[in-house]
């Protein structure tokens, strides 16, 4: 099967997944973002590259950041931006998303930034849009959310080049986590020595090691000796019934505490792809301590994306 | 009406018959095979089916014809089935007299081929209040079910299991712990990949262990079906080993494709239950050629072109089957995997003798009969269906083998030109 997401010369169309992307595009990813790293952090200067392009963020889930730091990538680069919070419409009840979508198209715009609670919406509206408009998976169900990793990985490369000799923990609730499935894929494609997911067993996806993956459930053990530890995001429903006891248990057996920490590399980064919960799996003094990288994560979030608008629409710094 | 059918390689398992020879057919029922009954006089016209088999008519243990009966049912006779179970979750649900009379006074208007319709165990499929089984039978159901919702309550589901048995009839029963069947894909390497909610096999291993306790402890006729895992399949043999009687089926589709093929969110090969593990898919090979499955179902599911067009947990699960389900199992024949004879009875004269129907070509059974091309080489293109439903993972395989000719009661229903 053929890559939904290259166009013609191999280029990238559409940034749906990390999946199936090789290690050459990924780094190009990085180094665009690189290149423009400091237009993204000084507010006062706008890049010319992607003027007279439009871009519209469909976002049929709430969420804060990623649209902002989307929005504000599509500001500096010069497009106009739209921003549809879907959620909040009264198109979402009864309109089909391809109607949805066929509504948008009229309006000819350059580029679509996805988000929707169902895993595969981006691989299906990038096989419904026209020819020559891109498609951005801002995350999809508990599928992918690209762009995260690679800024998670843009973040871990700043600080630790030597991505192959590097030990990884993600920590967490992976089976409902497309920012785990997108970063296994990245660290894999730069050939990390070791991924580590560690969990309690009902938040492990079945056959994960199939990615490449060692599977733990004893973070004390688990987070001996890594050089970066990624802690998840617990959503509140899934803190009582099927999945957990307790909140409690959950910091007790799985939170990233001062002390635990101290059983990783000293120099390990701790990440967290946000919004936290504080005091449920990351403690404070861990979050905002001299090893987190969490608000750098933040900002590179905004470089990366532009990375990726530039890529899809053929745009060089 | 009196016809002889010509020269055909005549299969018919129920009498272990396999030889070329003559059928001659009298007033829409079997005359006689080999030579023509005395006083059978001259026949009204010949069919000349040298070249091609006859196969008694096959018959489809699920296969959603409500609805769309004329094209749907069209489709089944160009797929060679001459009779088709309809599963109760039909729209409207056939859970009372009135919606069951009212499929089958469609069936008598528009029906190629037989409709037989299954009723439904509880009111609405809701696994609540037990529907009336009594009624239901009377007016002309063949078996009951709860189609594709399981009933989770088990006091419920013995309470059906005991009217079904007094009654005499079969339940046909798609074995799935509901609460381990919220997902959209087997719980496997593909799902986790895809990042879609899982179906383990332990929702129908589960369910399974539950129906089985229940049919051993109501003593009811039971029918399994589309079983989709090496497990299922296996507690299936321990069971028969202890002395429990059932049958089972698989959906033709469960024998060709695996999770893999949902890869990419492919909907086209989103069906219920999951399609599972490779490991999964050659054990359901060997269990219909082993005899631990009786039967193969096509589990017809034509849909709308709406269905599909939404992200992969949002579709529909189904495939748009009837005619494919043959060439499908003639490729098993091909591969090595089953005899013509094995693939007849797993298609044609076990599936009748589950929904209660006259078994194979014995003189005086109505004269259902598939004539099958064996040498027919074709393309599956979904824009040539006689079904509506344009939903299939098999568009542009080649097959090797076709229908040609249907014959519902010694008229012919389907004829290829």
């Amino acid at each position: 099967m053929t890559d939904p997401q290259l166009g013609p010369g191999r280029r990238l169309r559409h940034f749906l997944t990390i999946d199936g992307l090789d290690r050459a595009m990924l780094t190009e990813i990085l180094d665009t973002a690189e290149s423009v790293r400091e237009a993204a952090v000084q507010r006062v200067r706008k890049l010319p590259l992607l003027r007279g392009k439009t871009v519209i963020n469909l976002f049929f889930e709430p969420s804060t950041r990623t649209r902002t730091t989307f929005e504000l990538a599509a500001q500096r680069l010069s497009a106009e931006v739209v921003n549809l919070p879907l959620e909040l419409s009264s198109a979402v009840k009864g309109e089909s998303l391809l109607d949805t979508l066929s509504t948008l198209e009229a309006m000819h715009c350059d580029l679509f930034v996805v988000r929707h609670p169902l895993a595969g919406a981006a691989h299906f509206f990038a096989a419904h849009v026209p020819e020559g408009v891109s498609v951005l998976n801002a995350g999809d169900g508990a599928h992918a959310h690209p762009t995260q990793a690679m800024l998670d990985l843009f973040t871990i490369r700043r600080h630790r080049p030597d991505l192959e000799n590097l030990t990884v923990a993600i920590v967490g609730d992976v089976l409902h986590s497309r920012v785990a499935r997108s970063q296994i894929h990245a660290l894999t494609a730069f050939g990390v020595r070791e991924i580590r997911i560690v969990a309690p067993p009902p938040l492990i996806p079945a056959e994960i090691e199939t990615l490449g993956v060692h599977v733990h459930h004893d973070l004390d053990r688990a987070i001996e000796g890594v050089d970066v530890v990624v802690m998840l995001r617990l959503q509140r429903e899934r803190m009582h019934g099927p999945f957990l006891a307790s909140e409690a248990e959950y910091f007790r057996c799985y939170g990233l505490t001062a002390e635990r920490l101290g059983r990783a590399r000293p120099d390990c980064l701790v990440m967290h792809p946000g919004p936290m919960n504080r005091g449920v799996e990351i403690e404070s003094a861990v979050a905002d301590g001299p090893q987190s990288v969490i608000l750098e994560q933040v900002s590179n979030g905004l470089a990366i994306r532009m990375a990726v608008m530039m890529m899809t629409l053929g745009a060089r710094a | 009406m009196k016809r002889k059918l010509a020269g055909a390689r005549v299969i018919d398992p129920s009498q272990r018959l396999d030889e070329v020879t003559d059928v001659w057919i009298a007033d829409g029922e079997v005359a006689a095979i080999g030579d023509p009954p005395d006083g059978f006089g001259t026949p009204d016209d010949e069919i000349d089916a040298s070249g091609l088999w006859a196969a008694p008519g096959l018959v489809d243990l699920s296969a959603r014809v409500a609805g769309r009966l004329g094209a749907e049912t069209r489709a089944a006779a160009a797929g060679g089935f001459t009779s088709v179970c309809c599963p109760p979750d039909a729209e409207p649900v056939i859970d009372d007299t009135a919606a069951l009379n009212n499929l089958l006074a469609a069936a008598r208007r528009e029906a190629m081929v037989r409709v037989l319709p299954i009723g439904a165990l509880t009111q609405g499929l809701g696994g609540e209040g037990l529907a009336d089984h009594d009624a239901l039978c009377r007016a002309g159901c063949v078996a009951l079910g709860n189609g594709s919702r399981p009933i989770a309550d088990s006091k419920v589901m013995r309470s059906a299991m005991r009217y079904a048995a007094s009654l005499g009839k079969t339940v046909f029963l798609l074995p799935a712990d509901p609460w381990l069947s919220s997902g959209c894909a087997h719980d496997g390497r593909v799902a986790t990949r895809l990042g879609l909610e899982g179906i383990p096999v332990a929702a129908e291993t589960a369910g399974l262990a539950r129906d089985l306790a229940l049919i051993e402890d109501t003593g009811v006729k039971a029918h399994f079906c589309r079983l989709s895992s090496a497990r299922a399949v296996a507690m299936l043999e321990a069971a028969r080993a202890a002395g429990l009687e059932f049958t089972a089926d698989v959906a033709m589709h469960q024998l060709f494709l695996t999770e893999q093929d949902i890869s990419g969110f492919d909907a086209r090969a989103h069906t219920r239950p999951p399609l599972r593990s490779t490991t999964d898919r050659d054990a359901l090979i060997r269990a219909v050629a082993a005899g631990t499955v009786d039967a193969i179902c096509s589990d017809h599911t034509p849909l709308g072109i709406d269905a599909r067009l939404a992200p992969f947990a949002a579709t529909e699960p189904g495939i748009s089957a009837a005619e494919t389900a043959l060439a499908l199992g003639l490729r098993l024949v091909q591969d090595g995997a089953l005899t013509e004879t094995r693939l007849i009875e797993l298609l044609s004269t076990t599936p009748a003798r589950v929904a209660g129907r006259p078994v194979g070509l014995e003189a005086g059974n109505p004269a259902d009969l598939a004539l099958i091309d064996p040498n027919a080489v074709w393309t599956c293109n979904p824009d040539d269906f006689e079904s509506q439903g344009r939903n299939t993972p098999f568009e542009g395989w080649e097959f090797h083998g076709r229908v040609a000719r249907t014959l519902v009661a010694g008229k012919t229903v389907f004829q290829r030109t």
